[in-house]
Order: structure tokens, then C-alpha cells, then sequence
């Protein structure tokens, strides 16, 4: 579980570069929405759903399952292009985002989609639903469940204090089966999270509240699969991942830039983007050249 | 007189009325669908006995969750653990849950869909000497206008403890309005409780020139109000709403035209509250001339429970004269 093959390593890339290919193709559709954080996270998303997250999309409701709560609704594209490629639905339909109709709400509404285990947009309540959910998990089979509980949130997310709420309750309850992964992209929309509220030293802060911290690069297959492995052999504490990433990633263009937090590209650059996700950087030719 | 058909307490209009909180018939009410029901779930934030979730706690302990002072993560944790299948009832005061959670109710309870009752108490001016920031007079506006919220407040501790099984039955959002003070009994065991059903308390003999339409705490002032009236002279009829959400147009709709001219009563803003929910029916069913009783656009202040109720003219006197002149 917690070793990745060089072929699985392959594989995970491959789909993480499809998956960042959608977000932009759905993005310019829309023309409106956020690029950086789905960007940034896309290989986090990918390691989770064709790695980590144990579902069934053909059986959305098993009871079974892992549950997995985006906390940061803002980034969903990642979180609908990585539940198309994974099968949920046609990826066709990623290009209906945002739109009348859609089931691709601006932020996730799971009216619309009810495979979703949340509807998220407003920050900082994600942790708590999901310290929710674990908590009736504990209630109904005790030390026998084998789910684990997963939340998303995001970096700049941390400055809305339901979250320590969260993290506290989280902390006394013992909650083993509950990971929170923090996208820890260093932006939020007015700008680097150090400058509109220093939220450092994370890794000091959840230990302080008696978490078990990993903090790693939010790029590399392997160690996020060995945290995931970790996080889930620690049996008396809730645990976080620091999950480092780029926002952007993939399309150098975008990166670090928090301009690109909360806009969609225009066709020429989106049209730049995807040819730097299918060239790989300009490393090969594109089979659309 | 008293409607003979729902077995009202004979004892409502005497001074020795039987005295009670409204709250502690929800405590009872919730242990008492906590043993019929292993799917609901409690949580408190750091206010468990002065809610009245002790019963329930002392009960079924592996059931309780003590969130501490975090209103935020009292409701969050709630939609959390109702996605698992649970019907958790969360509890504070109602100036600080739905105070100060509203966004949380709306999204993660209420645009989710997921059962959650929650549960405010202290509500009303009638909390008395802890004084303004605790008498929360603006929650029924704050939940009625959430999509997916029933709307609850219940008249006496009787109807509180029905109350709280019948939300327990439905399962979908619910927000249950409870009050600190003592309060007169008005109902028995044996009167009927069906949730979106106003129910005639008082009616007088004739033609009534005045439909009053009350709820919670203040329902019995209503009565001994209009019984007042009557022997000067006012004939009236007295509807309980204890549903405030999804509200019965019919009943109020049926009032307004008998009695043509409607004056509503509550522990709360003029705002917002129960008379803004009548007169949206009425101005769009059956224009009638209406008079809201309530507190009018102020905040609370610290005094005696009775002090207080007086001061902002909503016990019986308050009442009667009010009725009056607007009847002029």
C-alpha cells in the first residue's frame, strides 16, 4: 500500500497530467472559476483516487467507503475532473461546469451531484463535518471500522477559526481514522498567505493541538503515498498532512502567481497551457502538432 | 372560553396555574426519543444542563458529545455526523446557536439537507437578568428564511416534550425555540400536537371582533388577555401557531376572515418573526388589517423575567390595551 511501483509512479503521472488537461479545458469553458489551487493539487487528487481512497463510482452510496470532504469548494474542478476520470461521470461533461443546468455547480452543491459527501464554498467548515463523521463512525463500530476520513482544505482556509474548533474536538476525541490533508500552496486571493495572515509555523501549531504531522511535497507520488500509509498506522491521534505544493503546477506560466487564484484562462492561454501539459514542458512533441 | 376539544388546563386561567420551563420538556422529550431511537445523537456546547440535555447525557453517555464554547463546530460536527446517518440535536442558546453559526446552518445543514435539530434556548426577553446579549430576539427571522428549516415554538413544557418527538420523527432540519423562565401550563398530556397545525386555544362566545395569533412563551398572556377583553366587551379567538415554519395558511387565512382584523404576538423583533410570517399569508391571500405585537426594533436589557415582559407591554395588560387600541 504504502510502495509505488516505478509503473504505478507512471501511471499516477499520466493521469494527474489528464486530470490538469481537463481542469483547463473545463476552466476556459466556463470562463470563470479558479486555476492555481486545482492545478496545485491535481497530483494530490490523483494519488487519492487511483491510489489511496477505497469507492466504488458505479456504487457511489456503499456504505463502505471512504468518505472524502473538499473543504475548500473553491478548488471543485480538480475534485469533478478527478471524479470523471475516475468514472463517476462521462468526462465530457466536465465542460458543462458552472453552467444552467449543470451538475458542476461553481462550488460543489450535492443536490446536483449526490455522490458528493458535501456541499463546500464558504470556508472553514469542512474539518468539523468531517470530525462529524468520524465521530458517528466511532459511535456505530468502534476500533472494528475500516474507513478512513479524509479532508481537503486549504492553506489561507486555516485563517477561519471554525477550524480550530475542528482541530481541538478532533484532538480530544482521538480521532485515528480522520486524515486532513492542507494544501499548503502559500496563496490566497489578496495575496501570499504570510502577508494577509501568517498562519507559520503549521507544523508546530497541529502538534501543539495533538495532531500527527507529516509535512511533504504535494508533487511526489511516493511520499504522499507513504503519508497516507503512515497517517493511517497511527492509531491514537487525528492526523494532517502538509501537503507542499506549487500552485499552477504544470504550467510554469501560472505558477506562484496569485493572480491565478481565482480566474479562469482566455483561449490563447489556455490554449499555451495545454500545450505545455501535452509536451510536458516542451521535454517531447506534441501529438497535436 | 377554553376549545373543549383539544383538553386544554383547566388551571390556565388561575394564579396557581402549574409553573414550568418550556426548555425542560424538551429534556424529557429528547430522552425519551433517545430510547426509542438509537440513531439520535446529542450535542452541547458547554450549556448541557441549563438546556436541559443532561436526561439525555445521564442516559445514553456513548450518544452525547460535549463540543465546548464553539457554536461553529456544534453545527458543522452535526452535519457531519447526520451524513452518517445520525439525527444529532444540538444545543445553546439560541443567541449563540443559530446566533452565531448561521452561515454554518445554512450551508453545511440546511443546502446539504441533512436532519439536524437545532435546538435555541433562552430565547426571548423573558431569559431576564443576564440582560440584552443573551435574550436572543431576532432566531425565528434567521431560520425562517433558510430553505429546508422547519420552525418550531412550542407554548408550554407539555407541548415542548411532543414537540421534540415529533421532530425526532421527521428527521429533516429543524430549529426548536425554547425559553429559560417558568411558564404557565396550558396543554395536557392528552392535547393533540400535529406539526404544521395551528390549534384555536381561547375562543370567546359570538362573533369575535379580533383574531389574536400567538406563540411560545407568551401564548398564555394571550389567553388571559383575551379573556380580559372579553369582559370588556371585545370578543376575540386565539390561534397557538407552535409551527412557525412550514407555517398553516389555512388556519391563519380562516382566522382573518372571520374575525377581519388580526393582531400577532411574540417574544421577538417585530421583524422577521411570527407577524412577519402571517402578514406574508395574509398580504398575499386575504389583506387584513394587522397589529404585531413583539419588541420593536430594540435589544434587551436586564430585569425580573415579569419586569421585563411588562416593560415591553406583552404581559396580559400590555396585551389587552394594545388590543384595544387597535381596535379604535
Amino acid at each position: 500500500m504504502h510502495y509505488l511501483s516505478d509503473e504505478k509512479v507512471k501511471f499516477l503521472e499520466e493521469k494527474a497530467n489528464d486530470i490538469r488537461q481537463s481542469i483547463i479545458e473545463m476552466l476556459l469553458e466556463a470562463k470563470s472559476g479558479h486555476t492555481a489551487g486545482p492545478l496545485g493539487m491535481a497530483d494530490v487528487f490523483t494519488l487519492l483516487y487511483f491510489h489511496a481512497l477505497k469507492y466504488d463510482p458505479k456504487n457511489p452510496n456503499q456504505e463502505d467507503r471512504d468518505r472524502l470532504v473538499l473543504s475548500n469548494g473553491h478548488i471543485c474542478p480538480v475534485l469533478y475532473a478527478t471524479m470523471a476520470h475516475a468514472g463517476y461521470m462521462p468526462v465530457e461533461e466536465l465542460k458543462t461546469l458552472r453552467k444552467f443546468g449543470s451538475r458542476l455547480q461553481g462550488h460543489p452543491h450535492r443536490e446536483f451531484m449526490p455522490w458528493l459527501e458535501s456541499s463546500s464554498g464558504p470556508l472553514g467548515s469542512g474539518l468539523s463535518q468531517t470530525v462529524g463523521m468520524a465521530l458517528a463512525e466511532r459511535i456505530d463500530k468502534g476500533r472494528m471500522s475500516e474507513k478512513t476520513f479524509y479532508c481537503l482544505t486549504g492553506d489561507g482556509e486555516l485563517d477561519e477559526g471554525n477550524n480550530w474548533e475542528a482541530i481541538m474536538l478532533a484532538s480530544k476525541e482521538k480521532l485515528h481514522n480522520l486524515i486532513a490533508i492542507v494544501d499548503r500552496n502559500n496563496i490566497q486571493i489578496d495575496g501570499y498567505t504570510e502577508d494577509v495572515m501568517p498562519i507559520s509555523p503549521l507544523v508546530e501549531k497541529w502538534e501543539a493541538f495533538g495532531w500527527h504531522v507529516q509535512d511533504v511535497d504535494g508533487h511526489n507520488f511516493e511520499m504522499l503515498a507513504e503519508a497516507i500509509g503512515k497517517a493511517k498506522s497511527v492509531y491514537d491521534r487525528p492526523s494532517v498532512i502538509i501537503a507542499n505544493t506549487i500552485p499552477g503546477k504544470g504550467v510554469k506560466e501560472f505558477q506562484w502567481d496569485p493572480a491565478w487564484h481565482g480566474k479562469a484562462p482566455n483561449k490563447e492561454e489556455a490554449d499555451m497551457a495545454l500545450k505545455e501539459l501535452r509536451t510536458l514542458g516542451g521535454q517531447i512533441r506534441s501529438e497535436h502538432e | 372560553m377554553l376549545n373543549p376539544k383539544l383538553k386544554l388546563n383547566p388551571k390556565v386561567f388561575n394564579d396557581d396555574c402549574e409553573q414550568e420551563p418550556i426548555r425542560k420538556g424538551f429534556g424529557m422529550g429528547l430522552q425519551e426519543a433517545g430510547e426509542k431511537d438509537t440513531s439520535i445523537v446529542a450535542l452541547c456546547a458547554d450549556l448541557t444542563e441549563s438546556t436541559q440535555m443532561h436526561h439525555f447525557k445521564n442516559s445514553f453517555p456513548e450518544r452525547f458529545v460535549e463540543i465546548g464554547v464553539a457554536e461553529q463546530n456544534l453545527a458543522t460536527v452535526s452535519s457531519g455526523m447526520a451524513a452518517m446517518g445520525k439525527y444529532p440535536f444540538c444545543s445553546s442558546y439560541a443567541m449563540f446557536s443559530p446566533g452565531r453559526n448561521w452561515e454554518q446552518i445554512r450551508t453545511t445543514i440546511c443546502y446539504n439537507d441533512r436532519p439536524v435539530c437545532i435546538v435555541g434556548s433562552h430565547a426571548g426577553v423573558s431569559v431576564g437578568p443576564d440582560g440584552g446579549t443573551h435574550q436572543a430576539l431576532e432566531d425565528i427571522a434567521l431560520m425562517r428564511v433558510l430553505p429546508n428549516m422547519m420552525v418550531f415554538s412550542p407554548c408550554d413544557s407539555i407541548e415542548a416534550k411532543k414537540v421534540t418527538l415529533a421532530i425526532a420523527g421527521k428527521k429533516k432540519p429543524a430549529y426548536l425555540r425554547l425559553a429559560r423562565e417558568k411558564t404557565g401550563i396550558i396543554t395536557t398530556e392528552e392535547t393533540p400536537f400535529e406539526i404544521g397545525k395551528a390549534q384555536v386555544f381561547y375562543e370567546s362566545d359570538g362573533i369575535p371582533n379580533v383574531g389574536i395569533i400567538a406563540t411560545g412563551s407568551l401564548v398564555r398572556n394571550a389567553i388571559l388577555a383575551a379573556r380580559d377583553l372579553e369582559k370588556k366587551g371585545i370578543k376575540s379567538k386565539v390561534l397557538n401557531i407552535t409551527t412557525i415554519k412550514p407555517i398553516d395558511a389555512d388556519a391563519v387565512i380562516a382566522l382573518a376572515k372571520e374575525t377581519g382584523k388580526i393582531v400577532t404576538i411574540e417574544e421577538h423583533q417585530v421583524a422577521g418573526g411570527l407577524g412577519g410570517a402571517v402578514s406574508e399569508v395574509l398580504s398575499q391571500n386575504l389583506p387584513t388589517k394587522m397589529k404585531i405585537l413583539g419588541i420593536n426594533d430594540q435589544f434587551g436589557q436586564s430585569g425580573t423575567p415579569n419586569e421585563l415582559v411588562k416593560f415591553y407591554k406583552l404581559d396580559r395588560e400590555g396585551i389587552a390595551d394594545s388590543v384595544i387600541d387597535f381596535l379604535k
